[in-house]
Parts: structure tokens; C-alpha cells; sequence
């Protein structure tokens, strides 16, 4: 049926009865070098949901995103975007990169890195325009750090830098935003900023998938999680999927049950505190 | 001698105009184009380059045709020939760079031992002979300085967001790996380029001093290059004033030249020096 419904969509039919899919997986199995760190991934994402990708380290959460960038090739399956396979888009796609892999001592500001944002929309040989630059002050404005707009990434504080990302993916504009462990070592201020953002985004029909640790924040903020472990262990509403069993099988026994006194038990994961996976491919030699 | 003449004396010499000249155009295209390898820690790349040259300069000797074109083609081949060995991923890019980087050294170095006057000529490619300058030289300098740079500047952005966050770039569809290899191929041109000025062996330390120098006081790209390009320029005509006036080797002068405007502003510049910090400890 899937399969149908992506050939009607790529022929130019309209709207099919069900909801559209935005984002399909079919069977996607991705390697690093002969080994596998993603095997036989299917599901189908709808237009505007937000989804948590769950799993202890090396299970294969950034690896996915990755994918869903075109970054990585696919050792089998696709990847359809609505309705298209993966390539044939400009930049519909956002990424916003865990802390590591940015290097915080280029000497770019804060407004240069949310300009970067507009580069897609703008296409070779040409300078921004009043709108970019509009685009670009109102995405500062909306993450509150328009004040530091000229200033060096490296002098920001880790919250800071973390924001400037955020501005960037809004001021590009997307249909689908990948966030790669937005909440690892995040300050309170700058949580409740991506979680307002986050609300923002659904109003504005905005795909979301992050990869997270937090299996409270996935319970409690998120339409649909995927619970990974090097394949899809289950893929549901938090309510349907965040069982202790399913948790079992994909953190194998990392996880820990908090009882709070006055309310419903909470979850925490062992790998928490473990330093997050590498980020492949490197992103410097 | 009156300062002022003290400056215009060695002009009176062509040599002398077309050595100037030539470090000026060479000053600012190793200083821009090495902003990327300062910021891309690409140091030992630009070094294995320029010495990748080597064979082509020889077998264009041997065979009695232009220099320049035989450095191009072996620049060229050496950098695409760097960027396939690393993209397979089977060995790292700085082993594939290694490899490449002796045994073109090596090839070239036992080609020009077959030339009979191979002392000078080997001392010439490995240091430069900017006083020896010609016009054809000078045009070939000054037209291929204006393709680079003027790439650099029509891709500016690209260029800026494939150094700053391949991941983005990729995202945003840019053909990365064509973006890329244009940048090795604009470095080969411009060691090309070079080579007359400050030869094989100092190349290397005028595409990253001057960078290295506007990064302590800089804080975005096109302001590190504009301040780099300037260090480059004035590094050129300094060095070849030292040179003229001491009576030593000219691209060995330009390179310390550069290397004490480093040390300087390494010094003493506000915030990221060592004297500063220091002071700041104590207060």
C-alpha cells in the first residue's frame, strides 16, 4: 500500500484518502565500512509531527539523521520525501549539529552563522537580500540573542551557541528539522527556548526529529517516538511505545526507574552521562 | 641617504620594480588563499603540494617547454591525486598526503640530479628567484592572481560554509566534493604562482603566516582575509627591501618578515596575545 501510495504521489496525483506521509524509510539498512550501524529501517513520518529517536550510544540515532541528510549512502532501501526519493530536493532539510561537531574557533559571528541559513534560498553568485537579512534578525529575535548578533561564536556562553543553530535552522526555513541531542548539558533558559521553539515549529507545519537521551522529555513533548537500537525496536506514540519492556530491550538494562513521591515514576538512562557517540563521518581530519 | 631615498633607490632597477611587484600580487594570493588552510588546519597539505610541484618543474626543464605549465599540471595532479586517496577512506588524508608528499619530493629531486647545472637550478625552484622576474612571468602572476582570487570571491559563501560546517553544506545540496577539489586546484594555482617568489620550500609559510597573523586580531572570515592580505603584501615589499639592502636570499627575507609580524602581533594583540594574558593572570 505504501508502495502505491508513493508511485500516485510521484505521478502528480492529488491528495490520497490517508494522511500523506512526509518522510518514508523503506528498509533502510546503512554501514560504516562494512558495519552495520542501521539495519532494515522502515516507518513513515506524517507531515508536521515531532518525533524523539531514542536509544543508548552507538545505536544508531545520528547515524539516521544523517541519512535522512543525504550524507551517508544507503547500503539498501529508501528514503522518500514527500513522495520523492532523497536528493531531489533543494534544502528542505535543517540540520542542527551536536556541540562537538562545530568548530567554535572559526572566526564567523552569530548573525554570519544564521545568514548561513539563507544560503540554500539563495543560489550561487548572489548576496543577501533585505529579506534575508529580515529573515535573519527575526530568527535572532526569536531565540533572544539578537543582541549578540556581531559578536564571535567562541565568546558565547554553551547555551548561546546552542541558540545560534536554532536561529539558523529557523531562518532556513525547512520542512523538516533534524536536531542531533539538542538537550545534552543545555541550561534551563535555553531548554525552555527549544521547547517554545518547538511549539512555534508545529504551528508552523514544521517536521521535527531529534535524537535524545531524555525519555521523560520524549514521553512528555513528543507526538511519535523511535525507540533504535542499530534497527527499529518500536515506533509509535510515547504512550504506546514507552513501555518498561520496550525501554528493556532497547537500552538492555541501562535504565533505572526514579520514584518521585508525588507523581507518576520517571525514567532515567545509565548512558546519560556517558560522552556522546562520535560523530561520523569526522568532520575535520 | 634621505629615507625617501632610501625607498626609491632600488626602484631605478626593472628588476627591482617586477620583484616588487611580483611579491605584492604573490603577498596577497598566499595570504587569502591560506586563510582556508589556517582555518582547515590544512598546513601540511599546502606544504605537500608545493613540494608535489617538483617532478612537474623537472620534466618541463628536461623537456625544454614553460615551467609554470609543468608545475600546474604536476600541482594539479597532486591535488586531485590527494583528494581521491583520502575519499576512498581506506587510509587518512594526512597518511595519503605523506605518501604523495615524499615520493613527488623524491621524483623530483632525482630528475633535476640528472640536469648538469643542478645546484642552482634546484636552489632557484626551492627558493625562489624573485629578482628574476620577468615581464612574461609578471603577466602570467598578475593574470592567474586575478582568476583565483576572483573565484574566492564569487564563491565566498560556499567556500565559507563547506570550511565552517560540511554537514550544512550538505544539507543545503552544495556539491561539497566539487567545491572541495575547486579549492585544492585554487591552491595548487596559487603555489604555482608562487614559486618563483618564494620557491618550493617557503611556500608553505606565506600561505599560513599571514593567515595565522590576521586570525589573532580578526573575528570574521572576510575581515581575517582583507587584514591577511595586507600583512602578505607588506611582508613582500619588506622582505625584498632587506634583501636588496643585505645582500640576502629574497624569499627567505619575505618569509621572516612575515614570521616577525607574527611573533609581534602573537605578542602583543589584545585578548588572544601572551603578554596580554599574562597581565590579565596578574591583575
Amino acid at each position: 500500500m505504501v508502495k502505491a501510495a508513493v508511485e500516485a504521489r510521484r505521478k502528480g496525483d492529488a491528495l490520497l484518502p490517508e494522511e500523506p506521509a512526509l518522510l518514508e524509510l523503506h528498509h533502510v539498512t546503512v554501514a560504516y565500512s562494512g558495519y552495520p550501524a542501521l539495519h532494515d529501517v522502515t516507518l513513515q513520518v506524517p507531515h508536521g509531527a515531532r518525533v524523539a529517536v531514542v536509544g543508548p550510544n552507538g545505536a544508531g540515532k545520528s547515524t539516521l539523521l544523517k541519512a535522512l541528510l543525504g550524507l551517508l549512502p544507503l547500503q539498501a532501501g529508501q528514503i522518500f520525501i514527500h513522495g520523492q526519493p532523497l536528493g531531489a530536493h533543494h534544502d528542505c532539510v535543517a540540520y542542527v549539529p551536536q556541540r562537538e561537531e562545530v568548530d567554535w574557533r572559526f572566526p564567523v559571528t552569530v548573525a554570519d552563522v544564521v545568514m548561513m541559513g539563507r544560503y540554500g534560498h539563495l543560489g550561487w553568485l548572489r548576496r543577501p537580500s533585505m529579506r534575508d537579512r529580515a529573515i535573519v534578525a527575526r530568527s535572532l529575535e526569536q531565540l533572544g540573542i539578537a543582541d549578540l548578533a556581531e559578536r564571535p561564536i567562541g565568546e558565547l556562553s554553551g547555551g548561546q551557541q546552542r541558540r545560534t543553530f536554532l536561529a539558523r535552522a529557523l531562518a532556513q526555513q525547512p520542512h523538516i528539522l533534524l536536531m542531533d541531542e539538542p538537550f545534552t548539558g543545555v541550561d534551563a533558559t535555553t531548554l525552555e527556548t527549544i521547547l517554545r521553539l518547538l511549539d512555534q515549529l508545529r504551528d508552523e507545519q514544521v517536521t521535527v526529529l531529534l535524537s535524545t537521551h531524555d525519555l521523560n522529555l520524549a514521553a512528555s513533548y513528543f507526538d511519535q517516538v523511535i525507540l533504535l537500537n542499530g534497527r527499529l525496536i518500536h515506533y509509535g506514540p510515547p504512550q504506546e511505545v514507552l513501555t518498561p519492556e520496550a525501554i528493556m530491550e532497547t537500552f538492555g538494562g541501562q535504565v533505572f526507574w526514579l520514584e518521585a513521591p508525588d507523581s507518576a515514576p520517571r525514567m532515567a538512562t545509565a548512558s546519560h552521562c556517558c560522552p556522546p557517540e562520535p560523530s561520523v563521518p569526522p568532520r575535520r581530519k | 641617504m634621505m629615507p625617501l631615498d632610501w625607498l626609491i633607490a632600488p626602484l631605478s632597477y626593472g628588476f627591482m620594480q617586477r620583484g616588487l611587484l611580483a611579491s605584492v600580487l604573490v603577498g596577497v594570493l598566499c595570504a587569502v588563499v591560506g586563510c582556508y588552510i589556517v582555518l582547515r588546519s590544512m598546513a601540511f597539505l599546502g606544504d605537500a603540494l608545493a613540494h608535489g610541484i617538483l617532478p612537474g618543474v623537472a620534466i618541463a626543464y628536461l623537456l625544454q617547454v614553460n615551467l609554470t605549465i609543468g608545475a600546474l599540471a604536476a600541482g594539479i595532479a597532486v591535488a586531485l591525486g590527494i583528494a581521491f586517496l583520502s575519499r576512498q577512506g581506506t587510509i587518512k588524508e594526512d597518511t595519503a598526503i605523506g605518501i604523495l608528499f615524499a615520493a613527488s619530493l623524491s621524483l623530483g629531486v632525482l630528475l633535476i640530479s640528472t640536469i648538469r647545472t643542478y645546484a642552482v637550478d634546484l636552489t632557484h625552484i626551492l627558493f625562489g628567484n624573485v629578482l628574476g622576474v620577468s615581464p612574461g612571468d609578471l603577466w602570467l602572476i598578475g593574470g592567474l592572481a586575478c582568476v583565483v582570487l576572483t573565484t574566492i570571491g564569487l564563491l565566498y559563501k560556499e567556500f565559507l560554509v563547506i570550511s565552517f560546517d560540511p554537514v550544512h553544506a550538505a544539507a543545503l545540496r552544495l556539491p561539497t566534493g566539487l567545491l572541495r577539489n575547486l579549492m585544492l586546484i585554487l591552491l595548487a594555482l596559487t603555489i604555482v604562482v608562487s614559486l618563483q617568489i618564494v620557491g618550493v620550500g617557503l611556500v608553505a609559510a606565506m600561505l599560513v603566516t599571514p593567515g595565522a597573523t590576521a586570525y589573532l586580531v580578526t573575528r570574521r572570515l572576510s575581515t581575517m582575509m582583507l587584514v591577511a592580505a595586507g600583512l602578505g603584501a607588506f611582508s613582500g615589499v619588506i622582505g625584498l627591501y632587506l634583501s636588496f639592502y643585505f645582500n640576502v636570499a629574497s624569499g627567505a627575507a619575505v618569509v621572516l618578515t612575515a614570521t616577525g609580524l607574527f611573533v609581534l602581533v602573537f605578542l602583543l594583540v589584545p585578548r588572544k596575545g601572551v603578554l596580554w594574558s599574562r597581565r590579565r593572570h596578574r591583575l
